[in-house]
């Protein structure tokens, strides 16, 4: 790359300088060129308007919602539970915090509205994501009290059946479960007392990412 | 020279020559490969063409990520990559124009060596290699015309097969059999899918790869047709030739800066270009039962179309079309010339390229005309011209009064 | 000489009628077939008008299936709460396909076919002739629309913007030529006559179908003025590359002339 070739006239001295000067100009400029280039290919791979629009906020009518009655919606093709919680179910998240490993939710991923004690925006309304934060499986509903399976101190909840992790009525992981973490939470709102928006908040922007 | 015996250079890069040629290829093929020092802009196109084929694997992978194959979803998913996906559009115009500038490339590529005798001995067989991509090119590109399924995909793809019916005996179930239904159909996309992405892609690498080897080994032509290995100087190397690198890679650097400014300002201006590289027909969906008007193939195509519609006769015009694909096979045998290059052929090589040039490109310009009037009597006259370049050749090669060739080369003529 | 004189004026004074008599001759048919849409997409408010004027006139029977209201609305700068008061059904929800209510049994009845989806009519005909199809409509009583159209001979579609441009009828002129030794007329379309005027002035009209012609480039292709901003910085950028590549190339090549 340095010697000068024979054949031409050596009448001038080879400007190594310029020579260097010029081949990194010529490859720093290929090279932000080929950044520019495969950014578009990269941006390619995000979920297309196809994606964002199927994954648009799912809205529920919690009108006909009873009771300890629960429903699962998807959303962002994941399972969400919506369930009603009686104000008893609401009192007794507070009996059993020694024997959860996250009482206060604090390794779990919720939106800052679902930090509190019941977890959700209005107590009586449970929004969770059906994700069993161990290996993903769908946790079955256990909402009876002192359920025979489960124990008599049993406050209610749901139970994975897949490797046995439990949640309380919050979503959170009782001690001796194979999953560390409270089951996630996605974000929502309330448009109308009677509606829940799931996947928009004040902070997402319509819902899209 | 020989790297096992001697000591390893330290590190990463001793380590790996050690186990890979790495540090031998770059000397033998880029530091001592001699070029000719005369090449001029015809000598760009090779290089070109690799960028191409590159550039067309890349789109086309990431075409094929978004692309659902069968008739009922593939137009649709092509809108889908369109609307969609993000730069989904900018991917899709890189593939479509690329197919147009690939052929652009070739035949400038081709030309250069009907100009300078490239495939004159000893690089008929490298002329031959490059002849059978060129035949792999054009099933590649028809095929791919094929998949977005839209009006014109359908028909060309009707039209063209149809002509394998001509074919004794066999011609009509070979058409079946190629379809794998009774028309174009959901069986024929699916199957043409995976021969345009998988199989001709593969052949396409390999034909390539041997083109290149094959240059390698008999060393490049020059515009003036004579071998520079034949003069060496006291160091053993070609006294006319320059080392590939860093001369004719800082050159070739160039050449594609140029190019990639002419293909982008098409595929971000104009990627439709009026309608030769993006026909407007294909923005309507597959329609057995509407065919076009006008119906003509992809322009790359409409030399050879125009020949196939000069003659009344469908077996004689197929036979025709075949025949003028192939002819470019012979001409390492056709052309008796002792000269290679049109520098110092004679007036009547001369003429009959000229003739040879002027045919084709009236040729393309009227496959994309109706083949009606004066449209059909000058396609005759234009084919008569493309054939007796080659017919013609064993004559006119011997009996031209050819200049006398130059001891060095020379950079201009 | 005075007979010659009298020959000389009479034939000169015929040379100068003439230009007279045979400017009816010079009468020129009215020359749509070349006129031009003369689209801007980057035109922001000539789509939305365009968009509102589709959904007021169009929609009804045609769909643009592979476009979504959300997209357009995202392209044209129209704020969420007016997409759903003015451009979409109630029924649909912004990240819907904007199709059409009309069910295809009921459209084949009525119509005869199906109004086809309108997607990439611009592409597939160009903005121009989709142009030149909308301002050619005139009546025609012998037709179960009772009109018929320049551009596409007895179309099913109704001259559905009547109201606006008014009704108007063909004028033909006739012309003589000579075919295979027979005089044969043929008629040629010379102009239109208003027959009843509409709402909206000849300029306004040309305004209405410009806006709708330019809304239906962009519903063809909803990233075309994005292809053509980035392409400006690309195309720069590849000839400063091409440039400092060049000045490389020409230091080596020193060694070589």
């Amino acid at each position: 790359m340095t010697d000068a070739v024979a054949t031409g006239d050596d009448t001038n001295e080879v400007d190594q300088g310029r020579r260097k000067f010029l081949t990194i100009a010529t490859t720093a400029t290929a090279a932000v060129g080929a950044v520019f280039t495969i950014s578009p290919f990269v941006a390619s791979w995000e979920p297309s308007e196809r994606a964002r629009a199927l994954g648009a906020p799912v809205s529920v009518d919690l009108s006909k919602l009873e009771l300890g009655q629960m429903v699962t919606y998807v959303w962002r093709r994941q399972p969400i539970y919506i369930f009603k919680r009686s104000p008893e179910m609401v009192q007794s998240l507070a009996a059993h915090d020694n024997r959860l490993k996250d009482p206060k939710s604090k390794e779990s991923d919720q939106p800052a509205y679902a930090k509190n004690e019941s977890r959700a925006r209005r107590p009586d309304i449970a929004v969770l994501i059906a994700t069993c934060t161990h290996l993903g499986c769908l946790p079955k509903q256990r909402f009876d009290k002192g359920d025979a399976q489960l124990g008599t101190d049993w406050p209610g909840g749901f139970l994975c059946p897949c490797h046995g992790s439990r949640f309380d009525l919050a979503g959170r992981v009782f001690d001796g479960s194979p999953a560390s973490v409270n089951l996630r939470i996605p974000p929502y709102s309330f448009p109308t007392p009677t509606t829940l928006l799931i996947g928009q908040d004040e902070t997402s922007a319509k819902g899209e990412a | 020279m020989a790297s096992n015996d001697t000591p390893a250079a330290p590190g990463f890069m001793g380590w790996l020559n050690k186990r890979l040629p790495v540090q031998q290829f770059v000397r033998e093929q880029l530091l001592e490969y001699y070029a000719p020092k005369n090449f001029n802009v015809w000598y760009f196109f090779g290089s070109l063409a690799l960028v191409v084929l590159v550039m067309q694997l890349f789109t086309g992978i990431f075409l094929t990520m978004f692309y659902k194959v069968g008739d009922t979803s593939a137009f649709d998913s092509v809108e889908y990559i369109m609307r969609e996906v993000d730069y989904g559009w900018l991917i899709r115009y890189l593939h479509s124009t690329g197919a147009s500038a690939f052929f652009v490339v070739i035949y400038l590529h081709m030309y250069r060596a009907l100009m300078y005798g490239s495939y004159k001995t000893p690089r008929e067989l490298l002329w031959l290699f490059g002849m059978f991509i060129y035949l792999a090119l054009m099933a590649e590109a028809f095929m791919g015309y094929v998949l977005p399924w839209g009006n014109m995909s359908y028909w060309a793809a009707q039209v063209i097969i149809n002509l394998f019916s001509t074919i004794p005996v066999v011609g009509p179930s070979l058409v079946e059999w190629i379809r794998g239904d009774y028309g174009v159909a959901d069986a024929t996309v699916d199957r043409f899918f995976a021969l345009h992405v998988v199989a001709i892609p593969l052949i396409l690498l390999l034909l390539v790869a041997l083109h290149l080897v094959a240059l390698r080994q008999v060393g490049s032509n020059n515009p003036d047709g004579i071998e520079i290995k034949e003069k060496r100087g006291a160091d053993g190397r070609p006294i006319d030739g320059i080392p590939f690198h860093p001369y004719y890679t800082v050159k070739d650097v160039v050449g594609i800066g140029v190019f990639l400014t002419v293909f982008a300002i098409v595929a971000f201006f104009v990627p439709t270009l009026g309608g030769l590289f993006l026909e407007e027909a294909n923005f309507e969906p597959a329609n057995p039962l509407s065919t076009p008007e006008p119906i003509a193939p992809s322009w790359y195509f409409t030399p050879y179309y125009a020949i196939l519609r000069a003659v009344p006769n469908q077996r004689l015009g197929a036979l025709l079309l075949l025949i003028a694909v192939l002819a470019f096979f012979f001409l390492p045998w056709l052309d008796r010339s002792p000269v290679k290059s049109v520098r110092y052929r004679g007036l009547l090589f001369k003429f009959f390229l000229g003739l040879f040039t002027v045919s084709f490109l009236t040729l393309m310009y009227l496959g994309m005309k109706p083949a009606t009037g004066a449209y059909v009597t000058a396609a005759r006259l234009a084919a008569a011209g493309y054939f007796a370049f080659f017919l013609l050749m064993p004559w006119y090669s011997r009996a031209d009064r050819t200049k006398p060739v130059p001891e060095r080369v020379r950079f201009h003529a | 000489m005075r007979n010659a004189v009298l020959a000389v004026m009479v034939l000169g004074a015929a040379q100068l009628l003439r230009p007279a008599l045979s400017a009816e001759e010079a009468h020129h048919p009215l020359d749509w077939e070349n006129w031009h849409a003369g689209n801007e997409v980057t035109n922001t408010d000539s789509l939305q008008r365009g968009a509102r004027n589709f959904n007021n006139y169009c929609s009804a029977c045609h769909s643009l299936k592979y476009l979504r209201y959300s997209r357009m609305a995202k392209d044209l700068k129209i704020p969420t709460e007016q997409l759903k008061a003015h451009l979409m059904p109630p029924s649909a929800t912004p990240a819907d396909y904007m199709q059409s209510s009309l069910q295809s049994a009921d459209a084949i009845a009525w119509f005869g076919k199906e109004p086809p989806d309108l997607s990439l009519i611009a592409r597939s005909r160009g903005p121009d002739k989709v142009y030149r199809f909308l301002k050619t409509f005139y009546l025609d009583p012998s037709r179960p629309t009772r009109a018929n159209n320049l551009v596409l001979n007895n179309p099913a579609m109704p001259p559905v913007l009547s109201a606006l441009e008014g009704v108007k009828a063909a004028v033909y002129t006739t012309t003589k030529s000579t075919v295979d030794g027979k005089i044969v007329e043929t008629k040629v379309f010379d102009h239109f006559d208003t027959v009843v005027p509409g709402s909206m002035s000849a300029e306004e009209f040309d305004g209405f179908v410009r806006d709708t012609v330019n809304f239906l480039d962009y519903a063809g292709e909803p990233a075309q003025a994005d292809r053509r901003s980035i392409g400006v910085w690309v195309v720069l950028f590849l000839l400063t590359f091409t440039w400092i590549a060049l000045l490389l190339k020409k230091e080596y090549w020193k060694d070589v002339h």
